[in-house]
């Protein structure tokens, strides 16, 4: 955001310094979900464990990044943009965290599969995790460069990752219906494709802050009521 | 089966929009006590008949007082460039900017005062109500009694009792006090000081503490009896207390009067302004509802002053 320079510099640096920690946590939880994706696609155990430990990390940033945000509250007392980019930073930081205990979750339903010979059935779900993890990526993309419509173009493809897991619903219950031993390894499949979409809306709400944060205008609960998808 | 179906029903059915949606999201800058809750859908509307300051906006405003192409200088020198600022009425107006923008020489335009410093000259419009205060048959003097006026540095009389103080407006303007006793006491109390100095009316006005001394220069102000009151920096020479009361004074007295104050202090134009108006070289350069300018400014120029990112 802050192209132009402070007068003071120490609050040009404590500025910078949210910033650094922000991409930080960012590119962890991306490599978290990058992980998360993996350790499900290549049936990987121990992927998913190794993941699943990384997590505080995710956790020790949050609290650092909370913390740093209070420090500018209190001492700065930022106003306009420096404004918008705290507050949204502190929201941001919980969306981000959020996401991380997602793919925790992932991991833990993804050891739990591993225990079984074979999935049921993938369904749509690689493509809900590429387009979900697309949405967290361009997400964090929008934030770095202050674009508030690559941010508006998130917040509209949450809807693509809802029609996918619509479509997941149907197919996995009609399996669960025709082959009664696949329903324990459904409903973890199931989740997946929930958690997934969880991290899709996760991803939305950082670029609305985005939005939030680049006009001042805040997007949120905007959308129309009618386009719930079914079974979400 | 029951899935978890709860986790989009917030982003769908949440609470109607309001209409403006930057009200909302600039609502941080609002001052103490007037924050969010009052400005929800479901608050109760206010009994009194004056519009909600948060509702009105810079166009809307019912001006008590408006600068039309105010121009002041100092010999040949212009500090104020042209200036167009409606005052809205029984609000508050802050007007920041750095040092030599010509904040306080547009207030003291407000009044007449500028017009004292020998070489000074206006030009343009200042209307009071339905009257340009510029007009030739205008008493400067009796401009002054509606449009008070109170300054950084707590000036009480020197060799005044705290009593004679609070008159000295009065006494100053020919007004001879029908109930001097009433007055002053109802003065004090407008300004929070009455208990404070009660037992001690004839004590000299600069034994009191500098806080208690800027008050009873407002008290003074008060006594007249305005309609405005013009307050120029009337904080920077406090300490954070004392500064506290004067801008829980300034709420109470919004309620009564229309008031304008020039501040260094920004958050102090976001706690107690109603509306603020940003001068940057003898010129308006945006003005707008606090909590706008504070949040989302539309200038460049004011976020760039606001923020610290100047020169």
């Amino acid at each position: 955001m802050a192209d132009r320079r402070h007068t003071d510099r120490e609050y040009e640096n404590e500025l910078a310094q949210v910033r650094e920690r922000v991409l930080l946590m960012g590119a962890r939880v991306e490599d978290m979900m990058t992980a998360s994706r993996k350790a499900f696609a290549e049936r990987d155990a121990e992927l998913a464990k190794a993941t699943i430990r990384n997590d505080h990390q995710i956790d020790t940033l949050e609290v650092e990044i909370d913390e740093l945000c209070l420090q500018v509250l209190a001492r700065r007392q930022p106003v306009a943009s420096d404004l918008r980019f705290i507050t949204a930073t502190l929201k941001l930081v919980t969306d981000l965290e959020r996401i991380g205990d997602l793919c925790v979750n992932m991991c833990e339903r993804v050891t739990e599969l591993c225990e079984d010979p074979t999935y049921p059935t993938q369904g749509p779900l690689p493509r809900i995790g590429e387009a979900a993890q697309a949405m967290l990526h361009d997400s964090l993309d929008a934030f770095v460069a202050g674009d508030a419509t690559k941010a508006e173009q998130v917040v509209e493809r949450d809807n693509v990752v809802d029609a996918y897991y619509a479509q997941l619903f149907p197919e996995l219950v009609a399996h669960m219906m025709s082959d009664p031993t696949v329903v324990f390894r459904s409903t973890r499949m199931l989740s997946i494709g929930k958690y997934i979409e969880r991290i899709a809306d996760h991803a939305t709400n950082i670029g609305e802050l985005v939005v939030f944060m680049v006009r001042g205008l805040d997007v949120r609960h905007t959308g129309p009521a009618s386009n719930n998808p079914p079974f979400a | 089966m029951n899935f978890d179906l709860s986790s989009r029903l917030p982003k769908k059915i949440g609470p109607k929009k309001p209409a403006d949606a930057e009200s909302r999201a600039s609502e941080i800058a609002a001052g103490p006590g007037r924050g969010s809750v009052a400005s929800m859908e479901t608050a109760a509307p206010e009994t009194a008949s004056r519009p909600r300051w948060d509702e009105v906006s810079v166009s809307q405003i019912t001006p008590k007082m408006k600068a039309e192409d105010l121009h002041a200088s100092f010999g040949s020198a212009e500090v104020i460039k042209g200036i167009s600022l409606p005052i809205a009425g029984k609000l508050v107006t802050a007007i920041i900017g750095p040092s030599g923008c010509g904040k306080s020489t547009s207030i003291r335009c407000l009044n007449r005062m500028h017009e004292v410093v020998p070489g000074a000259t206006t030009k343009g419009k200042v209307w009071l109500d339905n009257q340009n205060i510029y007009d030739r048959d205008v008493d400067p003097v009796r401009v002054r009694g509606r449009v008070g006026m109170v300054f950084q540095k707590p000036n009480p009389f020197p060799t005044m009792s705290i009593r004679d103080n609070v008159l000295a407006g009065l006494r100053l303007n020919g007004i001879k006090p029908k109930d001097p006793d009433g007055q002053v006491e109802r003065a004090l109390r407008q300004v929070a000081l009455w208990d404070e100095v009660k037992d001690r009316l004839a004590k000299a006005g600069t034994s009191l503490s500098g806080g208690q001394q800027q008050r009873l220069c407002i008290a003074r102000a008060l006594a007249l009896e305005p309609e405005v009151l013009l307050m120029d920096e009337p904080c920077s020479a406090l300490d954070p207390i004392a500064t506290a009361r004067v801008e829980e004074l300034i709420h109470e007295l919004r309620e009564s009067y229309t008031i304008v104050i020039v501040t260094h202090n920004m958050q102090q134009a976001a706690r107690v302004a109603n509306f603020t108006a940003f001068f940057y070289l003898g010129q308006l350069v945006e003005y707008n509802r606090t909590q706008v300018i504070f949040t989302r400014p539309k200038e460049q120029r004011t976020e760039d002053y606001i923020t610290g990112r100047f020169g």
